[in-house]
């Protein structure tokens, strides 16, 4: 296991009158190179949960293992952690500092101790992987598009090569067309390299296209942790959590009430449509007969 | 989490909290006024009872108070140990090349009087009064120096302006330096040279998001045709009742007694 | 009457400078827009981050003045100077980042702030804030500081900000981007109920296709034009178009464009469930 969590709980504001319990008593594995996306409200404690994962936040207890070691021990490097596991807040593009998007990708490299040339090699690669242009490089990183922006905040995490990457809502603000690119271009790095993606998201719709487990974080506590599939067929109890399913359940689960006899599992579009022809020239073949 | 009150206004009903801000405004002018008028025994006795009255009036707790003494003890004990050791008088006690003599204890206990009342003193303004309401206020009481061309409403608007972003800036500091730790940053060691610079790349995105966000409520001021003072009306605008007249009152007796004692040389 | 808005030949240049090129560039936002909006009208405009859709809002509330082209609100030119103030107080307007656009530090503060800019007596003042907070269903939250509240509640206080100046529109510019899928409801439930029971022209700027369903009218904008225009139906039964401009449908609409291609008979821009559902079985 790379992540294990073992019955942390998360108290804010201990001894005070503003005491909150954000995460009660967590349990969970996680594996190499699973895409794992996790809902819940705001409010829910997931933001919490994903800075335990990289040492951000220290549990009031239980503890937090990385490749089997407790990260909170004595002695412990926490910064050489933070590369291992690398975290992309909402809205990285507000972090960017530097002079030019070059120099600003290589300050994580840099606090790694790296080279020069490794740190430049490193996020010469992490820009080309996160589809930063060439001509962007040398461009000041507060002068370039909101898109762009954003992907050089991205690579500058993919650049200390991680072996997690946690995503905390990645395509908030942007356009149809720039959340299916970046979506893709991270589904792209997993297949290709092998990166454990942790993906937190508003959009069903996006976890029932790219992640392989759903975590479900609610009041605290993990509700439903399994294949987006299955989780999505509790849509009902999705709804008293303030969430909701996939459009595309509820359509099947429509069509089906309705007589149709499609697969109500189906979570995609292209799921969706296969099931439904197939249904509806099952319907034709038995009126046939 | 993390809202950070200014001037730590603690939320009650007392009749301190339902005065006019003026009232409380003038009223701790002028008791800073009157510490520094007396300066006999008997004056700082009266000072101290009267600020023992407010105190039980404002339901403030006592430790809230005593707080606020914290940050300015520093303060506080060098001016009376300053005091102390530096004042020509007659000797009491002699060590190393230290005199301290009886004006010198006379002194330096004034002293310590004077300031710890005036701190307590206005401490009580600002735990019963919110920030928003100092503002009207100030701007209220100075207004008649925009006869003389100062910016009154202007300088008002940026002190609330500023007021209601504190929180959100302290938050976005917050995110910032998560945001860089998670990409191996280190605030925490190394020598001076080292801490400052590693302090950029949380200042710089700071500043960037400051800028973007004085833009943005600028323009969502003017969509809400905002257009300076001139014109403008007030949705709270700040009104005596009689309560105030008579804390007037109360205040201007208090003042004209520091006067009498001053004068008798009490 | 005349209409409510109404743009002919709308242009807007602006003059970038860049740090290696001596010569200064010239940027066209919006280009040749002609608009003609009706009261009472519920308009969308989509079109992707860049494509000009906030540069048309922000001429609808005269806080930029066209280039070449007028801008008439209500008859009014937005080029007049002295007509500014009339401008902005018939067409109020709410910005995308909720933290960015609260004034004041009490919630009444704040929805007090434009009309104590009109010079609204102070009782009256009282009364429309009383009237805007509870016509966006916040007037339990008056004395709170926004500091407190969630993105959905802020936004309506910013919307109640705008309808304490009783204006004719609401130009809202992506005013659920930075919200989570329950704060965007609360919003556009208020807006819609803002248009369908008080009559305001709403004009709602957004790339969420789910919240483009309800409009009278829907307008695309790519490259500073206006490049689709129609109902929701019109324009969403063009799922291929609306890709090229770097949009999409909602999964409903795009599923039974998926069904219709592979030769199921369905009707044109299916937009809900349940006309799918009914088409279907």
């Amino acid at each position: 296991m790379l992540i294990e969590l073992k019955n942390v709980s998360y108290t804010y504001g201990t001894g005070t009158v503003y005491e909150v319990s954000a995460l009660e008593n967590i349990n969970l594995n996680i594996g190499e190179g699973e895409f794992i996306g996790v809902i819940g409200h705001t409010g829910s404690g997931k933001s919490t949960l994903i800075q335990h994962f990289n040492g951000l936040i220290r549990p009031s207890s239980g503890q937090v293992l990385f490749a089997g070691k407790d990260i909170w021990e004595p002695g412990y490097d926490l910064r050489s952690l933070r590369t291992h596991v690398g975290l992309v807040f909402q809205y990285p593009e507000n972090q960017l500092f530097e002079t030019d998007v070059l120099k600003d990708v290589m300050f994580g490299p840099k606090n790694q101790g790296l080279t020069l040339e490794e740190c430049e090699s490193r996020a010469r690669a992490a820009l080309n992987q996160s589809g930063v242009p060439e001509e962007l490089y040398s461009a000041s990183p507060f002068e370039i598009s909101g898109g762009q922006k954003r992907r050089v905040a991205i690579a500058g995490v993919l650049a200390m090569d991680p072996e997690v990457l946690i995503l905390d809502e990645p395509t908030a603000g942007l356009d149809p067309a720039g959340r299916d690119e970046l979506l893709g271009q991270i589904k792209y790095l997993r297949d290709k390299r092998g990166i454990t993606v942790i993906l937190v998201t508003h959009s069903m719709e996006d976890v029932a296209q790219y992640a392989s487990r759903l975590l479900v974080v609610h009041e605290g506590r993990i509700a439903f942790d399994g294949p987006p599939k299955k989780v999505f067929m509790n849509y009902r109890e999705l709804e008293t959590m303030g969430l909701a399913a996939p459009q595309i359940t509820y359509i099947m689960h429509a069509l089906r009430e309705k007589g149709l006899m499609v697969d109500v599992s189906a979570t995609t579009v292209a799921e969706a449509k296969r099931s439904i022809l197939l249904a509806l020239s099952r319907r034709a073949s038995e009126k046939q007969e | 989490m993390g809202e950070i009150t200014l001037g730590q206004y603690y939320p009650s009903n007392s009749i301190l909290h339902r005065l006019d801000p003026r009232v409380k405004f003038i009223g701790t002018i002028l008791y800073i006024v009157s510490l520094f008028l007396v300066n006999s025994w008997i004056g700082y006795a009266m000072a101290g009872c009267v600020l023992a009255v407010l105190i039980g009036l404002s339901r403030v707790p006592l430790r809230f108070i005593l707080r606020s003494m914290k940050p300015v003890l520093f303060i506080l004990l060098f001016t009376m140990i300053f005091n102390l050791l530096l004042t020509p008088g007659d000797v009491l006690v002699r060590f190393w090349i230290f005199r301290i003599t009886r004006e010198g204890v006379s002194l330096a206990v004034r002293m310590g009087i004077r300031l710890a009342f005036l701190v307590m003193g206005s401490s009580i303004m600002t735990l019963t009064t919110t920030p928003n309401e100092l503002t009207d206020a100030m701007e209220n009481l100075f207004a008649p120096l925009s006869f003389f061309h100062v910016p009154v409403h202007e300088i008002a608007m940026m002190m609330s302006i500023a007021l209601r972003f504190i929180p959100i800036l302290v938050e976005e500091t917050d995110k910032i330096k998560k945001a860089q730790m998670a990409r191996g940053a280190d605030f925490e060691s190394g020598g001076l040279v080292r801490r400052v610079r590693s302090m950029i790349p949380l200042l710089v995105p700071l500043f960037v998001s400051a800028f973007r966000r004085a833009n943005d409520l600028a323009m969502a001021m003017e969509a809400r045709c905002y257009h300076g003072g001139s014109g403008r009306t007030q949705m709270k605008p700040l009104k005596y009742s009689k309560r105030d007249f008579i804390a007037y009152a109360i205040e201007l007796a208090y003042l004209a007694v520091c006067i009498i004692f001053k004068v008798r040389g009490l | 009457m005349p209409s409510i808005i109404k743009a002919e030949k709308l242009g807007y240049y602006y003059v970038k400078y860049s740090d290696d090129s001596e010569n200064p560039e010239l940027i066209n936002a919006i280009r040749s827009i002609d608009l003609s909006v009706e009261r009472g009208e519920f308009i969308a405009v989509l079109g992707h981050n860049g494509s000009g859709k906030s540069t048309l809002a922000k001429h609808i509330n005269a806080l930029l003045v066209p280039s070449e082209g007028t801008m008439w609100i209500d008859g009014v030119d937005t080029g007049q100077e002295e007509d500014l103030w009339k401008v902005r107080q018939k067409a109020g307007m709410v910005f995308q980042n909720p933290d960015n656009q609260i004034i004041g530090t009490v919630v009444d503060e704040d929805v007090g702030f434009g009309p104590e800019n009109l010079g609204v007596p102070t009782d009256d003042i009282w009364k429309r804030v009383d009237d805007a907070l509870s016509k966006v269903g916040m007037l339990g939250f008056r004395d709170r500081s926004p500091g407190k509240l969630s993105g959905g509640q802020k936004q309506r206080v910013a919307i109640a900000g705008v309808v304490a100046m009783q204006p004719e529109c609401i130009v809202l510019d992506e005013p659920t981007a930075m919200l989570d899928p329950n704060g965007r409801k609360e919003v556009l439930q208020v807006v819609r109920d803002l248009n369908k029971q008080e009559g305001v022209t709403v004009i709602l700027i957004t790339h969420y296709m789910e919240e483009v369903v309800f409009a009278d009218h829907v307008y695309v904008m790519d490259g500073g034009q206006i490049v689709m225009e129609g109902t929701p139906r019109e324009v969403f039964s063009q799922v291929d178009v609306l890709k090229s401009y770097r949009l999409t449908v909602p999964q409903v609409t795009e599923l039974a464009y998926e069904l219709k291609t592979a030769g199921v008979p369905l009707p044109e821009g299916i937009l809900t469930i349940d006309e799918l559902v009914e088409a279907l079985c």
